[in-house]
Protein backbone atom coordinates (compact mmCIF):
# COMPACT_ATOMS: atom_id res chain seq x y z
CA UNK A 1 0.00 0.00 0.00
CA UNK A 2 1.15 3.86 -0.52
CA UNK A 3 2.22 5.08 2.49
CA UNK A 4 0.25 8.17 3.16
CA UNK A 5 1.73 11.20 5.14
CA UNK A 6 -1.49 12.35 6.28
CA UNK A 7 -2.73 8.48 7.23
CA UNK A 8 1.33 8.03 9.18
CA UNK A 9 0.80 11.73 10.72
CA UNK A 10 -3.15 10.63 11.81
CA UNK A 11 -2.27 7.33 13.67
CA UNK A 12 0.71 8.55 15.63
CA UNK A 13 -0.27 11.84 17.17
CA UNK A 14 -3.93 10.22 17.83
CA UNK A 15 -2.04 7.09 19.55
CA UNK A 16 0.58 9.64 21.13
CA UNK A 17 -2.56 11.87 22.49
CA UNK A 18 -4.67 9.28 23.69
CA UNK A 19 -1.42 7.46 25.56
CA UNK A 20 -0.67 10.66 27.12
CA UNK A 21 -4.83 11.39 28.08
CA UNK A 22 -4.18 7.71 29.64
CA UNK A 23 -0.57 8.57 31.79
CA UNK A 24 -2.57 11.67 33.26
CA UNK A 25 -5.64 9.84 34.12
CA UNK A 26 -3.08 7.03 35.21
CA UNK A 27 -1.26 9.61 37.77
CA UNK A 28 -4.24 10.75 39.04
CA UNK A 29 -5.43 7.59 39.76
CA UNK A 30 -2.19 6.84 41.75
CA UNK A 31 -2.34 10.12 43.89
CA UNK A 32 -5.57 9.92 44.44
CA UNK A 33 -5.04 6.26 46.47
CA UNK A 34 -1.67 8.07 47.29
CA UNK A 35 0.91 5.73 45.92
CA UNK A 36 2.88 9.10 44.17
CA UNK A 37 3.22 12.31 44.95
CA UNK A 38 0.03 14.77 44.06
CA UNK A 39 0.00 16.85 41.51
CA UNK A 40 -1.17 20.39 41.47
CA UNK A 41 -4.02 21.47 38.71
CA UNK A 42 -2.01 23.25 36.09
CA UNK A 43 -0.61 19.82 35.41
CA UNK A 44 -3.60 18.29 34.72
CA UNK A 45 -4.43 21.41 32.56
CA UNK A 46 -1.34 21.28 31.04
CA UNK A 47 -1.45 17.78 30.11
CA UNK A 48 -5.07 18.33 28.60
CA UNK A 49 -3.48 20.80 26.31
CA UNK A 50 -1.04 18.58 25.28
CA UNK A 51 -3.47 15.92 24.41
CA UNK A 52 -5.83 18.51 22.53
CA UNK A 53 -3.35 19.70 20.68
CA UNK A 54 -2.00 16.19 19.42
CA UNK A 55 -5.83 15.02 18.86
CA UNK A 56 -6.65 18.13 16.70
CA UNK A 57 -2.93 17.70 14.54
CA UNK A 58 -4.34 14.74 13.94
CA UNK A 59 -8.15 15.30 12.97
CA UNK A 60 -6.00 17.72 11.02
CA UNK A 61 -3.53 15.38 9.12
CA UNK A 62 -6.84 13.08 8.26
CA UNK A 63 -8.32 15.82 6.56
CA UNK A 64 -5.64 15.85 3.70
CA UNK A 65 -6.40 12.19 3.35
CA UNK A 66 -9.75 13.23 2.26
CA UNK A 67 -10.78 13.61 -1.03
CA UNK A 68 -14.04 16.32 0.22
CA UNK A 69 -13.14 16.95 3.71
CA UNK A 70 -15.87 19.18 3.78
CA UNK A 71 -17.70 16.49 3.78
CA UNK A 72 -16.10 14.78 6.74
CA UNK A 73 -19.11 14.92 9.46
CA UNK A 74 -20.95 12.36 6.90
CA UNK A 75 -18.81 10.05 8.55
CA UNK A 76 -20.08 9.38 10.83
CA UNK A 77 -23.21 7.85 9.55
CA UNK A 78 -22.52 4.36 9.43
CA UNK A 79 -21.07 3.39 12.79
CA UNK A 80 -22.94 0.17 12.96
CA UNK A 81 -21.15 -1.19 10.09
CA UNK A 82 -17.25 1.09 9.68
CA UNK A 83 -14.70 0.62 12.07
CA UNK A 84 -13.72 4.15 10.57
CA UNK A 85 -17.22 6.08 10.95
CA UNK A 86 -16.34 4.58 14.62
CA UNK A 87 -13.29 5.95 14.81
CA UNK A 88 -14.88 9.62 13.82
CA UNK A 89 -17.30 9.25 16.59
CA UNK A 90 -14.77 8.56 18.82
CA UNK A 91 -12.13 10.78 18.65
CA UNK A 92 -14.85 14.34 18.72
CA UNK A 93 -16.20 12.76 21.97
CA UNK A 94 -12.94 12.13 22.96
CA UNK A 95 -11.84 15.58 22.52
CA UNK A 96 -14.48 17.18 24.58
CA UNK A 97 -14.17 14.72 27.48
CA UNK A 98 -10.48 16.15 27.22
CA UNK A 99 -11.71 19.52 27.38
CA UNK A 100 -13.82 18.96 30.50
CA UNK A 101 -11.35 16.87 32.05
CA UNK A 102 -8.74 19.83 31.56
CA UNK A 103 -11.20 22.57 32.46
CA UNK A 104 -12.66 20.81 36.15
CA UNK A 105 -9.06 20.51 36.98
CA UNK A 106 -8.58 24.18 35.64
CA UNK A 107 -11.70 25.62 38.06
CA UNK A 108 -10.76 23.62 40.87
CA UNK A 109 -13.90 21.78 40.67
CA UNK A 110 -11.95 18.57 42.40
CA UNK A 111 -13.61 17.74 45.72
CA UNK A 112 -14.65 14.32 46.24
CA UNK A 113 -18.24 13.75 45.18
CA UNK A 114 -17.84 10.51 47.16
CA UNK A 115 -15.99 8.39 48.99
CA UNK A 116 -15.24 4.96 47.59
CA UNK A 117 -13.74 1.84 49.94
CA UNK A 118 -13.05 2.49 53.01
CA UNK A 119 -11.57 6.25 52.68
CA UNK A 120 -9.42 4.70 50.52
CA UNK A 121 -10.30 6.49 46.97
CA UNK A 122 -11.69 9.81 46.70
CA UNK A 123 -13.78 10.40 43.94
CA UNK A 124 -14.32 13.74 42.06
CA UNK A 125 -15.90 15.28 39.24
CA UNK A 126 -12.10 14.81 36.79
CA UNK A 127 -11.37 11.28 38.08
CA UNK A 128 -15.31 10.31 36.67
CA UNK A 129 -14.36 12.11 33.56
CA UNK A 130 -10.91 10.75 33.25
CA UNK A 131 -11.99 7.35 33.44
CA UNK A 132 -14.73 8.07 30.84
CA UNK A 133 -12.18 9.44 28.81
CA UNK A 134 -9.74 6.27 29.38
CA UNK A 135 -12.16 3.73 27.94
CA UNK A 136 -12.99 6.36 25.19
CA UNK A 137 -9.08 6.47 24.68
CA UNK A 138 -8.87 2.88 24.74
CA UNK A 139 -12.14 2.45 22.03
CA UNK A 140 -10.20 4.95 19.95
CA UNK A 141 -7.08 2.63 19.84
CA UNK A 142 -9.50 -0.27 19.26
CA UNK A 143 -11.52 1.56 16.26
CA UNK A 144 -8.25 3.18 14.85
CA UNK A 145 -6.46 -0.53 14.38
CA UNK A 146 -9.46 -1.69 13.27
CA UNK A 147 -9.50 0.18 10.42
CA UNK A 148 -6.85 -1.84 9.08
CA UNK A 149 -7.35 -5.00 11.20
CA UNK A 150 -10.52 -5.54 9.77
CA UNK A 151 -9.54 -5.24 5.92
CA UNK A 152 -9.70 -9.03 5.49
CA UNK A 153 -7.62 -8.84 2.12
CA UNK A 154 -4.65 -7.30 2.86
CA UNK A 155 -3.33 -10.50 4.93
CA UNK A 156 -0.24 -8.21 6.83
CA UNK A 157 -3.20 -6.12 8.94
CA UNK A 158 -6.12 -8.83 9.19
CA UNK A 159 -4.44 -10.14 12.89
CA UNK A 160 -4.99 -9.09 16.17
CA UNK A 161 -1.68 -7.78 16.36
CA UNK A 162 -2.63 -5.11 14.35
CA UNK A 163 -4.64 -3.61 16.99
CA UNK A 164 -1.78 -4.81 19.93
CA UNK A 165 0.55 -2.70 18.05
CA UNK A 166 -1.18 0.59 17.91
CA UNK A 167 -2.49 0.29 21.77
CA UNK A 168 0.90 -0.48 22.70
CA UNK A 169 3.18 1.64 20.63
CA UNK A 170 0.61 4.80 20.90
CA UNK A 171 0.61 3.91 25.18
CA UNK A 172 4.67 3.96 24.95
CA UNK A 173 4.49 6.98 23.48
CA UNK A 174 2.08 8.76 25.32
CA UNK A 175 3.80 8.14 28.48
CA UNK A 176 6.81 8.60 27.19
CA UNK A 177 5.48 11.92 26.49
CA UNK A 178 4.21 12.07 29.93
CA UNK A 179 7.56 12.00 30.87
CA UNK A 180 9.15 13.56 28.69
CA UNK A 181 6.48 16.52 30.16
CA UNK A 182 7.21 16.01 33.53
CA UNK A 183 10.60 16.73 32.91
CA UNK A 184 10.35 19.74 31.30
CA UNK A 185 8.47 20.69 34.39
CA UNK A 186 10.87 19.15 36.68
CA UNK A 187 8.57 17.04 38.87
CA UNK A 188 9.12 14.24 40.22
CA UNK A 189 6.54 11.60 38.07
CA UNK A 190 9.28 11.21 35.40
CA UNK A 191 10.56 7.96 36.99
CA UNK A 192 6.61 6.67 37.08
CA UNK A 193 5.88 7.40 33.69
CA UNK A 194 9.30 6.87 32.49
CA UNK A 195 8.65 3.43 34.20
CA UNK A 196 5.41 2.36 32.71
CA UNK A 197 6.62 3.97 29.25
CA UNK A 198 9.53 1.47 28.98
CA UNK A 199 7.19 -1.68 29.80
CA UNK A 200 4.51 0.15 27.48
CA UNK A 201 7.37 0.11 24.41
CA UNK A 202 8.92 -3.63 25.59
CA UNK A 203 5.15 -4.97 25.20
CA UNK A 204 5.12 -3.22 21.77
CA UNK A 205 8.64 -4.25 20.75
CA UNK A 206 7.13 -7.87 21.53
CA UNK A 207 3.77 -7.12 19.18
CA UNK A 208 5.26 -5.52 16.60
CA UNK A 209 8.25 -8.12 16.43
CA UNK A 210 5.58 -10.43 16.14
CA UNK A 211 3.96 -8.69 13.11
CA UNK A 212 7.06 -8.39 11.42
CA UNK A 213 7.68 -11.94 11.66
CA UNK A 214 4.24 -13.06 11.28
CA UNK A 215 4.75 -11.08 7.70
CA UNK A 216 7.55 -12.55 6.73
CA UNK A 217 5.99 -15.59 6.81
CA UNK A 218 2.22 -14.59 5.25
CA UNK A 219 1.11 -17.39 2.07
CA UNK A 220 -0.98 -15.39 -0.21
CA UNK A 221 -4.56 -16.01 -0.47
CA UNK A 222 -5.44 -15.14 -3.57
CA UNK A 223 -3.05 -15.44 -6.61
CA UNK A 224 -3.28 -14.97 -10.40
CA UNK A 225 -4.83 -18.40 -11.47
CA UNK A 226 -7.80 -17.41 -9.15
CA UNK A 227 -7.27 -13.45 -10.16
CA UNK A 228 -8.49 -14.13 -13.73
CA UNK A 229 -9.77 -18.02 -13.19
CA UNK A 230 -6.80 -19.20 -15.84
CA UNK A 231 -5.45 -22.81 -14.37
CA UNK A 232 -1.51 -22.76 -15.51
CA UNK A 233 1.40 -21.94 -13.32
CA UNK A 234 2.61 -19.82 -15.71
CA UNK A 235 0.52 -16.67 -16.41
CA UNK A 236 2.26 -13.48 -17.21
CA UNK A 237 0.85 -9.90 -17.35
CA UNK A 238 1.43 -8.20 -20.83
CA UNK A 239 -0.54 -5.30 -20.47
CA UNK A 240 -2.98 -3.50 -17.61
CA UNK A 241 -5.08 -1.72 -19.48
CA UNK A 242 -2.92 1.43 -19.94
CA UNK A 243 0.76 3.02 -20.38
CA UNK A 244 0.43 6.08 -17.76
CA UNK A 245 -0.52 5.26 -14.32
CA UNK A 246 -3.83 4.69 -13.07
CA UNK A 247 -5.41 5.10 -9.09
CA UNK A 248 -4.53 1.19 -8.72
CA UNK A 249 -0.96 2.10 -9.45
CA UNK A 250 -0.75 5.00 -7.02
CA UNK A 251 -2.64 4.13 -4.32
CA UNK A 252 -1.74 0.41 -3.42
CA UNK A 253 1.94 0.34 -4.43
CA UNK A 254 4.79 1.88 -2.29
CA UNK A 255 7.30 2.67 -5.15
CA UNK A 256 10.00 2.25 -3.22
CA UNK A 257 13.07 -0.11 -3.71
CA UNK A 258 13.75 -2.66 -0.83
CA UNK A 259 16.29 -0.93 0.07
CA UNK A 260 14.45 1.85 1.23
CA UNK A 261 11.84 -0.62 3.01
CA UNK A 262 14.65 -2.08 5.25
CA UNK A 263 16.10 1.30 6.10
CA UNK A 264 12.77 2.35 7.51
CA UNK A 265 12.57 -1.33 9.52
CA UNK A 266 16.09 -1.14 10.89
CA UNK A 267 15.51 2.96 11.89
CA UNK A 268 12.08 2.17 13.73
CA UNK A 269 13.70 -0.73 15.35
CA UNK A 270 16.12 0.93 16.26
CA UNK A 271 14.19 4.90 17.28
CA UNK A 272 11.06 3.25 18.79
CA UNK A 273 12.67 0.59 21.23
CA UNK A 274 16.56 0.58 22.43
CA UNK A 275 17.08 3.95 22.14
CA UNK A 276 13.93 5.91 24.07
CA UNK A 277 14.73 3.13 26.93
CA UNK A 278 18.43 3.76 27.42
CA UNK A 279 17.61 7.37 27.58
CA UNK A 280 15.27 7.01 30.23
CA UNK A 281 17.26 4.39 32.19
CA UNK A 282 20.34 7.36 31.87
CA UNK A 283 17.87 10.31 32.88
CA UNK A 284 16.81 7.95 35.89
CA UNK A 285 20.18 7.60 36.51
CA UNK A 286 21.78 11.16 36.01
CA UNK A 287 18.06 13.06 36.77
CA UNK A 288 18.51 14.50 33.31
CA UNK A 289 15.55 16.54 32.37
CA UNK A 290 16.16 17.40 28.90
CA UNK A 291 16.61 13.50 27.85
CA UNK A 292 13.34 12.07 28.22
CA UNK A 293 12.19 15.00 26.01
CA UNK A 294 14.50 13.81 23.44
CA UNK A 295 13.49 10.19 23.97
CA UNK A 296 10.06 10.91 23.45
CA UNK A 297 10.92 12.70 20.12
CA UNK A 298 13.86 10.20 18.72
CA UNK A 299 10.33 7.84 19.24
CA UNK A 300 7.95 9.72 17.66
CA UNK A 301 10.39 10.03 14.66
CA UNK A 302 10.62 6.23 14.69
CA UNK A 303 7.17 5.47 14.99
CA UNK A 304 6.60 7.67 11.94
CA UNK A 305 9.06 5.17 10.45
CA UNK A 306 7.16 2.28 11.53
CA UNK A 307 3.54 3.45 10.41
CA UNK A 308 5.66 4.00 7.00
CA UNK A 309 6.58 0.36 7.29
CA UNK A 310 2.99 -0.62 8.25
CA UNK A 311 1.71 0.57 5.27
CA UNK A 312 4.61 -0.52 2.79
CA UNK A 313 4.83 -3.66 4.11
CA UNK A 314 0.87 -4.09 3.38
CA UNK A 315 0.05 -6.30 -0.15
CA UNK A 316 -2.94 -6.05 -1.65
CA UNK A 317 -4.55 -8.34 -3.61
CA UNK A 318 -5.39 -6.17 -6.70
CA UNK A 319 -1.87 -6.20 -7.34
CA UNK A 320 -2.18 -9.17 -9.05
CA UNK A 321 -3.82 -7.26 -11.66
CA UNK A 322 -1.02 -4.58 -12.21
CA UNK A 323 1.90 -6.51 -12.61
CA UNK A 324 2.91 -4.92 -16.03
CA UNK A 325 2.88 -1.60 -17.62
CA UNK A 326 3.38 -2.30 -21.41
CA UNK B 1 -34.71 -10.78 -5.83
CA UNK B 2 -32.92 -9.40 -9.14
CA UNK B 3 -29.10 -9.26 -9.43
CA UNK B 4 -28.37 -8.00 -12.85
CA UNK B 5 -24.65 -8.79 -13.32
CA UNK B 6 -22.37 -9.37 -16.63
CA UNK B 7 -20.95 -12.29 -18.20
CA UNK B 8 -17.60 -12.38 -20.22
CA UNK B 9 -16.67 -14.86 -22.47
CA UNK B 10 -13.24 -14.93 -22.68
CA UNK B 11 -13.22 -17.37 -25.11
CA UNK B 12 -14.91 -14.60 -27.70
CA UNK B 13 -12.95 -11.43 -26.16
CA UNK B 14 -10.24 -10.05 -28.96
CA UNK B 15 -8.92 -7.45 -26.43
CA UNK B 16 -10.20 -4.73 -28.52
CA UNK B 17 -10.70 -2.14 -25.89
CA UNK B 18 -14.43 -0.98 -27.70
CA UNK B 19 -16.23 -2.26 -24.18
CA UNK B 20 -13.62 0.21 -22.24
CA UNK B 21 -14.01 3.09 -24.61
CA UNK B 22 -17.91 2.97 -25.18
CA UNK B 23 -18.14 2.80 -21.35
CA UNK B 24 -15.83 5.69 -20.97
CA UNK B 25 -17.94 7.64 -23.42
CA UNK B 26 -21.36 7.04 -22.16
CA UNK B 27 -20.06 7.37 -18.35
CA UNK B 28 -18.57 10.41 -19.28
CA UNK B 29 -20.82 12.04 -20.71
CA UNK B 30 -24.00 11.61 -18.02
CA UNK B 31 -25.89 13.80 -15.68
CA UNK B 32 -23.00 12.14 -12.99
CA UNK B 33 -20.11 14.28 -14.38
CA UNK B 34 -17.29 13.34 -16.38
CA UNK B 35 -14.72 10.58 -15.79
CA UNK B 36 -11.63 12.52 -15.65
CA UNK B 37 -8.52 12.58 -17.32
CA UNK B 38 -5.55 13.94 -16.76
CA UNK B 39 -3.04 14.62 -19.66
CA UNK B 40 -4.40 12.48 -22.29
CA UNK B 41 -2.12 13.40 -24.83
CA UNK B 42 0.95 14.11 -22.92
CA UNK B 43 3.24 12.06 -21.01
CA UNK B 44 1.99 10.36 -18.04
CA UNK B 45 -1.44 10.21 -19.00
CA UNK B 46 -3.84 9.09 -16.56
CA UNK B 47 -7.64 8.87 -16.07
CA UNK B 48 -10.52 7.15 -14.29
CA UNK B 49 -11.92 4.21 -16.06
CA UNK B 50 -14.86 1.57 -14.72
CA UNK B 51 -13.76 -0.93 -17.20
CA UNK B 52 -10.52 -1.76 -18.21
CA UNK B 53 -8.79 -4.82 -21.11
CA UNK B 54 -6.04 -5.78 -19.52
CA UNK B 55 -3.66 -9.26 -21.11
CA UNK B 56 -2.48 -12.41 -19.96
CA UNK B 57 0.00 -14.33 -21.21
CA UNK B 58 -0.66 -18.24 -20.29
CA UNK B 59 2.47 -21.00 -21.01
CA UNK B 60 5.72 -20.62 -22.28
CA UNK B 61 6.68 -19.98 -26.01
CA UNK B 62 5.38 -21.71 -28.30
CA UNK B 63 2.77 -23.03 -25.83
CA UNK B 64 1.46 -19.97 -25.37
CA UNK B 65 -1.92 -18.36 -25.27
CA UNK B 66 -2.84 -14.54 -24.96
CA UNK B 67 -6.09 -14.11 -22.34
CA UNK B 68 -7.99 -10.88 -23.21
CA UNK B 69 -9.49 -10.01 -19.77
CA UNK B 70 -11.68 -7.10 -19.33
CA UNK B 71 -11.98 -6.38 -15.90
CA UNK B 72 -14.86 -3.94 -13.82
CA UNK B 73 -16.93 -4.37 -10.67
CA UNK B 74 -18.13 -7.23 -10.01
CA UNK B 75 -21.16 -6.34 -8.34
CA UNK B 76 -21.00 -9.07 -5.57
CA UNK B 77 -23.41 -10.21 -3.62
CA UNK B 78 -21.42 -9.72 -0.60
CA UNK B 79 -19.98 -6.01 -1.60
CA UNK B 80 -16.91 -5.82 0.80
CA UNK B 81 -16.72 -2.01 0.46
CA UNK B 82 -20.46 -1.42 1.02
CA UNK B 83 -19.82 -2.10 4.93
CA UNK B 84 -16.64 -0.16 5.56
CA UNK B 85 -18.49 3.05 4.05
CA UNK B 86 -17.93 5.57 7.13
CA UNK B 87 -21.05 7.54 5.39
CA UNK B 88 -23.32 5.13 3.60
CA UNK B 89 -22.08 6.78 0.17
CA UNK B 90 -21.22 2.96 -1.12
CA UNK B 91 -24.33 0.58 -1.41
CA UNK B 92 -26.19 -1.81 -3.43
CA UNK B 93 -29.28 -1.11 -4.65
CA UNK B 94 -31.92 -3.72 -3.31
CA UNK B 95 -34.28 -3.77 -6.75
CA UNK B 96 -31.24 -5.31 -8.46
CA UNK B 97 -28.34 -5.66 -6.69
CA UNK B 98 -25.99 -3.21 -8.64
CA UNK B 99 -23.47 -1.68 -6.22
CA UNK B 100 -23.41 2.16 -6.43
CA UNK B 101 -21.41 5.41 -5.24
CA UNK B 102 -23.65 8.83 -3.93
CA UNK B 103 -21.09 11.08 -5.79
CA UNK B 104 -22.92 14.00 -3.39
CA UNK B 105 -22.00 11.71 0.08
CA UNK B 106 -18.65 10.33 -0.35
CA UNK B 107 -15.70 12.10 1.02
CA UNK B 108 -13.08 10.46 -0.87
CA UNK B 109 -11.64 8.66 2.10
CA UNK B 110 -10.48 5.31 0.11
CA UNK B 111 -11.33 3.05 2.15
CA UNK B 112 -13.59 1.24 0.09
CA UNK B 113 -10.57 0.86 -2.54
CA UNK B 114 -9.05 -1.05 0.24
CA UNK B 115 -11.94 -3.09 1.29
CA UNK B 116 -12.45 -4.34 -2.79
CA UNK B 117 -9.76 -7.31 -3.39
CA UNK B 118 -9.86 -7.06 -6.89
CA UNK B 119 -9.18 -2.72 -7.38
CA UNK B 120 -12.55 -2.13 -9.28
CA UNK B 121 -12.91 1.39 -7.73
CA UNK B 122 -11.00 4.30 -8.76
CA UNK B 123 -10.41 7.64 -6.92
CA UNK B 124 -11.60 10.53 -9.21
CA UNK B 125 -8.35 12.67 -9.26
CA UNK B 126 -10.71 16.27 -10.14
CA UNK B 127 -14.13 15.00 -8.20
CA UNK B 128 -11.94 13.37 -5.61
CA UNK B 129 -14.73 10.85 -5.24
CA UNK B 130 -14.79 7.17 -5.51
CA UNK B 131 -16.10 5.93 -8.80
CA UNK B 132 -17.05 2.75 -10.37
CA UNK B 133 -19.15 0.43 -12.74
CA UNK B 134 -22.65 1.41 -13.05
CA UNK B 135 -23.73 -1.19 -14.81
CA UNK B 136 -24.26 1.91 -16.64
CA UNK B 137 -27.69 2.19 -14.42
CA UNK B 138 -29.19 5.35 -16.24
CA UNK B 139 -29.21 3.01 -19.37
CA UNK B 140 -30.26 0.00 -17.75
CA UNK B 141 -33.16 1.81 -16.13
CA UNK B 142 -34.04 4.18 -18.78
CA UNK B 143 -37.92 3.45 -19.67
CA UNK B 144 -37.89 5.52 -22.59
CA UNK B 145 -35.10 3.63 -24.08
CA UNK B 146 -36.57 0.27 -26.47
CA UNK B 147 -36.10 -2.67 -24.37
CA UNK B 148 -33.33 -4.15 -26.47
CA UNK B 149 -30.84 -1.04 -25.83
CA UNK B 150 -31.87 -1.20 -21.56
CA UNK B 151 -28.30 -2.70 -21.56
CA UNK B 152 -24.93 -1.21 -20.78
CA UNK B 153 -23.12 0.57 -23.17
CA UNK B 154 -19.87 -2.09 -23.20
CA UNK B 155 -22.03 -4.57 -24.13
CA UNK B 156 -24.24 -2.85 -26.39
CA UNK B 157 -20.55 -2.19 -28.10
CA UNK B 158 -18.85 -5.52 -28.38
CA UNK B 159 -17.94 -6.55 -31.56
CA UNK B 160 -17.91 -10.27 -30.61
CA UNK B 161 -20.90 -10.49 -27.96
CA UNK B 162 -18.54 -11.21 -25.38
CA UNK B 163 -20.14 -9.78 -22.87
CA UNK B 164 -23.88 -10.89 -21.93
CA UNK B 165 -26.13 -8.62 -19.70
CA UNK B 166 -28.78 -9.65 -17.58
CA UNK B 167 -30.25 -11.53 -13.89
CA UNK B 168 -27.80 -14.30 -12.57
CA UNK B 169 -30.88 -14.66 -10.14
CA UNK B 170 -33.63 -16.27 -12.93
CA UNK B 171 -32.24 -19.35 -13.75
CA UNK B 172 -33.62 -18.96 -17.10
CA UNK B 173 -31.94 -15.90 -18.05
CA UNK B 174 -29.17 -15.61 -20.69
CA UNK B 175 -26.56 -14.94 -18.08
CA UNK B 176 -27.67 -18.28 -16.07
CA UNK B 177 -28.09 -20.57 -18.80
CA UNK B 178 -24.43 -19.12 -20.12
CA UNK B 179 -22.94 -19.88 -16.17
CA UNK B 180 -24.86 -23.57 -15.84
CA UNK B 181 -24.01 -24.30 -19.70
CA UNK B 182 -20.85 -22.95 -20.37
CA UNK B 183 -18.91 -23.12 -17.01
CA UNK B 184 -19.32 -19.76 -15.61
CA UNK B 185 -16.72 -18.63 -13.28
CA UNK B 186 -16.46 -16.22 -10.45
CA UNK B 187 -13.15 -14.11 -9.59
CA UNK B 188 -11.10 -15.12 -6.10
CA UNK B 189 -13.47 -17.36 -4.74
CA UNK B 190 -11.18 -18.07 -1.70
CA UNK B 191 -12.69 -14.59 -0.58
CA UNK B 192 -16.52 -14.57 0.88
CA UNK B 193 -17.70 -12.15 -1.97
CA UNK B 194 -20.02 -13.95 -4.05
CA UNK B 195 -18.92 -11.74 -7.24
CA UNK B 196 -22.13 -11.24 -10.05
CA UNK B 197 -20.44 -10.85 -12.65
CA UNK B 198 -19.04 -14.56 -14.10
CA UNK B 199 -16.34 -15.08 -16.43
CA UNK B 200 -17.17 -17.83 -19.30
CA UNK B 201 -13.45 -19.88 -19.36
CA UNK B 202 -11.71 -20.23 -23.23
CA UNK B 203 -12.32 -23.33 -24.82
CA UNK B 204 -10.16 -25.00 -27.18
CA UNK B 205 -12.49 -25.92 -30.59
CA UNK B 206 -10.70 -29.39 -31.58
CA UNK B 207 -11.64 -31.12 -34.91
CA UNK B 208 -11.75 -34.66 -34.66
CA UNK B 209 -10.88 -36.69 -37.44
CA UNK B 210 -11.72 -40.65 -38.23
CA UNK B 211 -9.88 -43.38 -40.27
CA UNK B 212 -13.06 -43.50 -41.92
CA UNK B 213 -12.60 -39.29 -42.32
CA UNK B 214 -9.24 -39.81 -43.92
CA UNK B 215 -10.40 -42.81 -46.40
CA UNK B 216 -13.57 -40.45 -47.12
CA UNK B 217 -16.24 -43.65 -46.71
CA UNK B 218 -18.91 -41.18 -47.00
CA UNK B 219 -17.96 -39.83 -50.77
CA UNK B 220 -19.78 -41.45 -53.17
CA UNK B 221 -17.16 -40.37 -56.02
CA UNK B 222 -15.30 -42.86 -54.30
CA UNK B 223 -16.82 -46.07 -55.22
CA UNK B 224 -16.91 -44.63 -58.95
CA UNK B 225 -13.40 -44.80 -59.66
CA UNK B 226 -14.21 -48.44 -60.88
CA UNK B 227 -10.62 -48.53 -62.72
CA UNK B 228 -8.38 -51.46 -61.66
CA UNK B 229 -4.74 -50.66 -61.50
CA UNK B 230 -2.58 -53.17 -61.35
CA UNK B 231 1.08 -51.27 -61.68
CA UNK B 232 0.69 -50.09 -65.28
CA UNK B 233 1.66 -46.72 -65.71
CA UNK B 234 -1.38 -44.14 -64.71
CA UNK B 235 -1.53 -40.89 -65.70
CA UNK B 236 -0.68 -39.59 -62.42
CA UNK B 237 3.24 -40.46 -63.35
CA UNK B 238 3.46 -38.46 -66.26
CA UNK B 239 5.46 -35.38 -65.79
CA UNK B 240 3.92 -32.59 -67.65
Amino acid sequence: MHPAFSVILLTTLLGAGQGVFLALVTGQVYASIKLIEAQDASFYVGGSVITIILLISGLIASFFHLGRPERAWRAAAKWRTSWLSREVIILPALMILVAFYGLVHWLGWTNPLFIAGADALPIDASLVLGVIGAVLAFALFVSTAMIYANVEFIAEWHSPLTVANFTFLGLGSGFMLAAAYSAALGNHLVTFYGTWAVIFTVIGLVSRGASLLRNRHIKPKSNLQSAIGVRHRLITQRAQGFTGGSFNTREFFHHAPPAVLQRMRTSFLILVFPVPILLIAIAYVSQSATLPIIAFLLQYTGLIAERWLFFADAQHPQNLYYQSVA
Amino acid sequence: MTQLALVIDLNVCVGCHACVTSCKQWNTSGWAGPLVDENPYDAHPTGTFFNRVQMFEVGTFPNTELVHFPKSCLHCEEPPCVPVCPTGASYKREDNGVVLVDYDKCIGCKYCSWACPYGMRELDMQQQVMKKCTLCIDRITDPSLPEDRRKPACVLACPTSARLFGDVHDPDSEVSIAIRERGGYPLMPEWATKPSNHYLPRRKTRMHITEDDLRRADNPLRHEDITVYTGEETLDDVTW
